[in-house]
């Protein structure tokens, strides 16, 4: 015990504490990874984007290519920018008004992003009182329950897109159909694949997961006796439900429908094999342009524009799923 | 630092073991550790006492290296320790929850320390020294054990004995016995101490409870929101608190408020001036407050008779309110001049003899001897 | 609540759980009832027999596929629990410095950004000019390096909720104890959060064994994956050969997953039970 508080004892000198080194490696390791395979990648999309389409390989032509005959490379380069596959979005847009317009582009994108939320709201009324039946089961049987849902789901995705196929066959042979016809509930087979009921069908199922594990993970973790309290003050079960069950399950909601939506928008294989390619996805329209087509810098500008479109979405995923909370154990 | 805390006994010719000076550390906004300046001896078991959450953990914890400090220096045993890494401190730490690694043994978590020692240990010493640490806290059975398998007195038995399996220089107690039952912790206290004392340990103990503090510690610092407010020995702390905070979080007490003026408190709320006896008395006009330990007030159906030499008394009349009967003694609830200035008093059973004693609602009179009050300034 | 109705709930519960159920396993059992026709079509029963099962074992194409989806699995899934778990120890354990806000965004997104835009990305990374001789190209290695960037996110998520589930005084007292902070990591960090390391671990080897999009985008002729292939033979008729393998497939998976679920009960009564012993004794 001595001096008072007023002697100045100096500040330790400010050197990265201990860890600091140590940390910054393992800091290096997903930040390059990060940097490499995902952030790089995106900024070639736009770069590729704004390029002219050619017949080569890859076939396109940067913006920031110089004329072959000028020798030397000068620096920094030049940068010429072609915004035609961005215009070629843009008259889709100024044509939505005159009747008959192609829209290639823009109805696939239209059908995308409905096909996205009728699937996020169909998982939601499907998977919102299926998650919470099995948050509200015995804790032995839970388990069991859970492990039910994701077996399917380390199968084979394309797997279980086919035994839809199957299932749905519009001809006499279609399982469905094969049933219908013995029970004598129908004289001719129903068409049932190749249209958007059978697409939403098979995305409803694919997604499901998705949408149950982030709630139930949230459910689970509801504390009943604020039900319980609510009914005891005189709560009818609806009125519980909404003024309590739904915003303490908020969180998982959104984890859920997000985890749902953005995935399904650009979906396109579910449409491709249950739709007949019918209807257009725009998904599909990237890979025919990135395929088939061989035009890859339109394939990059309707990526580009994708990703614009569910900015808003996956900053929504982040700040309320993606933290390790909510959704942590998201994955199937 | 008050006067007090500065005037306990010291000895210059041994030099603190551990000296803390100025630390101070900030969260974010807050400061959890404001400029604490503190001297711990050899062999001494130092207790910080504080409610929660006024920053005990975060001092104890600069002390191990586990949170690094925004001001001030701390030096063990002459070795400045402010930029050696929290592994290679000589000091050892047993945390509130125990922290034993759940995938290892008994003899496991003992050992772990012992094996990180460079130059390395040969097997034969580490299990020596395990062995002998099992025997301590007397778990040699158990050795072989998982955490989860033991119950809760067990485990921290095992983590005393991890965190003195290395000798460290200086032992950090978390609030050790937080977690045991209360049955457990009162007899656990003076095993813990008789351990320490025999290892020779020199050891700082955080603790919320006053009791345990008490018990356990040769000193005590106390703590509220960051600043150390009182070093002392546990009587020290009791008989002569250095301010309200202490008073009042260290058993109970009877506070008066009021000004100082003739050697006397006025305006305070006890129906008389009050006579007070102060070793070095505050200037006139000062605002202060005297504090009554319960058990110096004395009750009784006469008014007090006139005590020897100048001693003056403090007295006044009031109705029982409330008696808390407790055994040994009882807790007198009054209720001053039939105002609404309430206060406490301790009375020993045996103090009314064959008098049967006082029940609710009876007038009775209260009084003390002016130097059982403490005058604080704060 | 009267009785009635709480058994009208109960009720009311187990029909949708079971309706739910059904919709997701109906599929399954039909591709496994008739992966055992004798006869030519995916949905009639013409017969019992096995010869679907001796086509897929004489598949040759079939089994080389198979075989590259082991492999890829196999290692994107270790380089996934790699990367993933230092994402997971920087965003869980490091305090927030500049550049976290970016780095947290990256390591979740992914998880939901559309498989055929990060597909897209990567294969202009890696056919770019400049890149292409560093990187190698379109092929196995980029497979690989998609999957692992994919399930690494996954795994982060995760590692991460069971980093901040565990009590990091357990970190803190290995370091008190003498033991430098790499070293803690690999003896203390890492035994703890073994389990989710091996739930990571089999849920990224899953996520790439069922790869498609990517898989397809970044593939060279000599890089065909099972889904691709499948993919390819669904658009070229439909053959029970393949409602066998799909019956493989969940023969295998299920019994792993039995698998896993029993070793994970029986170690938790084993714990309970000892935890109970400790109590009484
Ligand atoms: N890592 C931290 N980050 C921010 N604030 C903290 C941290 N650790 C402790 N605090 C704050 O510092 C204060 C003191 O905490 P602590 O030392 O744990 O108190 P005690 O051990 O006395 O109960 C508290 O207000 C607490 O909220
Ligand atoms: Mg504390």
């Amino acid at each position: 015990m001595s001096s008072g508080p007023a002697a100045p004892v100096p500040a330790p000198p400010r050197r990265p504490f201990f860890l600091l080194r140590g940390r910054f490696w393992v800091a290096s390791l997903p930040w390059a990874w990060l940097l490499l395979f995902f952030l790089l990648p995106f900024v070639l999309i736009v770069n590729v984007s704004l390029s002219t389409p050619d017949l080569a390989v890859p076939p396109y032509v940067s913006p920031f290519s110089q004329p072959q005959a000028e020798g030397r490379p000068v620096f920094p380069p030049a940068f010429n920018p072609d915004l035609g596959s961005y215009r070629r979005l843009g008259d889709e847009v100024a044509d939505l008004a005159r009747p008959g317009a192609e829209l290639q582009y823009l109805r696939a994108f239209g059908n995308s992003l409905l096909l996205a939320a009728l699937t996020t709201l169909c998982c939601l009324l499907v998977g919102y009182p299926f998650a919470w039946h099995i948050a509200r089961s015995a804790e032995g049987t839970r388990n069991t329950l859970l492990m039910l849902v994701m077996l399917p789901f380390w199968t084979s995705f394309l797997l279980r897109v086919y035994a839809w196929m199957g299932l749905l066959d519009s001809s006499e042979s279609g399982l469905i159909n094969q049933a219908l016809l013995a029970l004598g509930l129908i004289d001719a087979p129903l068409q049932l694949l190749y249209n958007s009921g059978a697409v939403l069908i098979g995305m409803v199922y694919s997604y499901l997961p998705f949408m149950v594990l982030p709630l139930y993970a949230n459910l689970v973790k509801l504390d009943m006796r604020l039900l319980e309290a609510a009914r005891d003050l005189g709560a009818r079960p609806w009125t519980a439900f909404v003024s309590i069950t739904l915003p303490l399950s908020w969180r998982g909601i959104v984890a859920g429908s997000m985890m749902v939506f953005i995935p399904a928008v650009g979906e396109f294989v579910i449409p491709d094999l249950l739709g007949g390619g019918g209807v257009l996805m725009i998904g599909r329209r990237i890979w025919d342009d990135f395929g088939p087509n061989q035009d890859w810098p339109m394939a990059a500008a309707v990526a580009v524009v994708m990703v614009l479109l569910l900015i808003v979405p996956i900053m929504v995923f982040h700040r309320h799923g993606g933290r390790g909370d909510g959704a942590g154990e998201a994955g199937p | 630092m008050s006067a007090r805390a500065d005037s306990a006994p010291h000895f210059p010719a041994e030099p603190d073991y551990l000296r803390i000076e100025g630390i101070s550390k900030r969260f974010d906004d807050a400061l959890a550790v404001d400029n604490v300046t503190l001297g711990v001896r050899r062999r001494e078991i130092f207790a910080l006492l504080g409610s929660s959450g006024c920053g005990k953990s975060t001092l104890l914890r600069m002390i191990a290296g586990l949170e690094r400090p925004t001001a001030g220096r701390i030096v063990l045993d002459g070795e400045d320790l402010a930029e050696v890494p929290a592994f290679r401190r000589p000091t050892n730490m047993m945390f509130q929850s125990y922290a034993l690694f759940p995938h290892m043994s008994v003899a496991g978590n003992v050992a772990f320390g012992l094996r990180q020692e460079r130059p390395r240990l040969t097997r034969e010493q580490i299990d020596a020294r395990v062995a002998e640490m099992l025997e301590l806290v007397q778990l040699q059975r158990y050795a072989a054990r998982k955490p989860h398998e033991l119950s809760g007195g067990q485990q921290q038995r095992v983590a005393l004995a991890r965190s003195l399996a290395k000798e460290p220089k200086l032992l950090l107690l978390d609030e050790p016995l937080a977690a045991l039952d209360k049955k457990i912790r009162q007899h656990t206290q003076l095993e813990l101490v008789s351990l320490i004392r025999r290892v020779g340990v020199t050891c700082i103990l955080v603790t919320h409870d006053q009791e345990e503090a008490m018990t356990m510690a040769s000193r005590i610092g106390v703590m509220s929101e960051g600043v150390l407010l009182q070093v002392g020995t546990p009587d020290e702390i009791y008989e002569h608190p250095s301010c309200r905070f202490t008073a009042e979080f260290i058993g109970e007490t009877n506070l008066f408020h009021g000004r100082l003026e003739d050697g006397r408190l006025n305006g305070s709320d006890f129906p008389a001036p009050l006579a007070i006896a102060a070793e070095a008395m505050p200037a006139p006009g000062t605002e202060v407050w005297l504090s009554v330990r319960p058990e110096r007030v004395v009750l009784g159906r006469q008014p007090p008779a006139a005590v020897n030499g100048n001693v003056s008394i403090n007295a006044a009349q009031g109705e029982v309110d409330e008696i808390a009967y407790l055994g040994s003694h009882s807790v007198y609830h009054l209720r001053l001049g039939g105002g609404g200035r309430r206060m406490i008093a301790s009375v020993p059973s045996a103090h009314w003899g064959e008098a049967s004693a006082p029940a609710r609602g009876e007038r009775v009179w209260a009084w003390w001897l002016a130097p059982d009050g403490v005058v604080l300034t704060r | 609540m009267t009785r009635a109705a709480t058994l009208e709930r109960r009720w009311g519960a187990r029909a949708w759980l079971l309706l739910v159920y059904a919709f997701l396993y109906v599929p399954i059992l039909c591709l496994v009832v008739f992966s055992f026709t004798a006869g030519e079509i995916t949905t009639q029963l013409d017969g019992l027999s096995l010869r679907w099962y001796a086509a897929l074992r004489h598949d040759d194409e079939l089994g080389a596929a198979v075989r590259l989806s082991l492999q890829v699995g196999a290692l994107a899934a270790t380089a996934a629990v790699v990367v993933g778990t230092a994402a997971a120890v920087v965003l869980a354990r490091f305090r927030p410095g500049a550049g976290s806000g970016v780095f947290a965004a990256m390591a979740t997104a992914p998880m939901v950004m559309p498989e055929v835009v990060v597909g897209l990305s990567l294969v202009l990374l890696f056919t770019h000019p400049m890149l292409q001789p560093v990187l190698g190209g379109r092929g196995v290695a980029a497979i690989w390096a998609a999957h692992t960037t994919l399930c690494a996110a996954y795994v982060s998520v995760l590692v991460q909720s069971r980093l901040r589930e565990m009590d990091r005084a357990l970190e803190e007292a290995a370091l008190d104890l003498g033991c430098p902070p790499w070293k803690v990591f690999f003896v203390i960090t890492v035994p703890v959060i073994a389990p989710a390391l091996v739930a990571g671990w089999l849920l990224a080897f899953t996520l790439s064994m069922d790869d498609f999009v990517l898989a397809a985008m970044l593939s060279d002729p000599g890089s065909t994956t099972l889904p691709v292939l499948v993919f390819a033979r669904l658009h070229h008729g439909l053959k029970p050969e393949i409602n066998a393998l799909a019956t493989v497939i969940v023969v295998v998976v299920s019994i792993a997953v039995l698998v896993a679920n029993r070793v994970m009960q029986r170690a938790q009564r084993r714990r309970r039970a000892a935890m109970h012993a400790a109590l009484r004794g």
